[in-house]
């Protein structure tokens, strides 16, 4: 068992940051390139929606905690910016709220298709918490069986 | 991220190269809307996405912002060469419906 936090502003030089950090971060759990490829995009995709929705560029501070626990890590991605009106509205693919700066949608359907386990916690006006699980050589062991 | 045009017969050729983010998309946004517009009445645009070592949703916006501009031109779009981490993604938003990957 692992564990580590970082705490950074949210600007949107730190989108690479904080993907690059995780993917370290989990190196001794011997990822495949494609788990660290899921978890980095996931991370990014959080990070972002922090960045662009949770702040609007406004300058505010970006938790990540991250836990390693057997074979699976932890990821929880803290804002305390506006929060999510509707939570579930939210995650519809294609949907979003900023429709006219080229934004697809698909951020939190990637986070959900790529990671084990997703859940997402907003409450408007005060912030919006992400956390996700992966868990590392689920598909190998699959294939074992 | 860097782009680099190329014209070959009727279509328009654009290398991309680097990370995808919301922090990088916004310097080669204009860049290449201007190759579209200084290219508009070719046949179609290819973007090569062999240099593009991590990609997130936010090159799903780029790539669909393109394409409504070669439409403005009646120019089609393809991509060419995504690694698997952008394959995953672009095969997950149904982006090949738009433009084929070729």
């Amino acid at each position: 068992m692992n564990e580590m936090q970082l705490k950074f502003l949210s600007r949107s030089e730190n989108e690479i940051f904080a993907r690059n950090a995780v993917a370290a971060f989990v190196l001794p759990l011997n990822p495949s390139l494609s788990e660290i490829s899921d978890i980095k995009t996931a991370v990014s995709e959080a990070v972002t929606n922090a960045i662009v929705h949770g702040y609007r560029g406004d300058e505010g501070w970006i938790v990540l905690n991250c836990k390693t626990d057997g074979n699976s890590l932890h990821i929880e991605i803290s804002d305390s910016g506006r929060g999510i009106e509707d939570v579930a509205e939210a995650q519809q693919p294609f949907f979003t709220t900023l429709a006219g700066e080229e934004r697809s949608g698909m951020g939190f359907t990637i986070m959900q298709t790529f990671m084990d386990d997703f859940a997402v916690r907003s409450a408007t006006g005060a912030g919006t918490t992400v956390t996700m699980r992966k868990d590392f050589g689920a598909k190998a062991e699959a294939d074992a069986r | 991220m860097e782009l680099k045009m190329n014209r070959r017969g009727d279509d328009l050729y654009v290398y991309m190269t680097g990370e995808l983010d919301e922090h990088s998309v916004s310097k080669v946004r204009e860049e290449a809307d201007s190759a579209i517009d200084d290219n508009a009445g070719l046949s179609r645009a290819i973007f090569n996405l062999a240099g593009v070592k991590f990609m997130d949703s936010t090159g799903i916006g780029f790539l669909i912002g393109r394409y409504k501009r070669l439409q403005k031109y009646g120019m089609d779009m393809c991509l060419e060469n995504p690694n698997a981490n952008a394959d995953k993604i672009l095969e997950l938003s149904g982006i090949y419906s738009l433009m084929p990957k070729i």
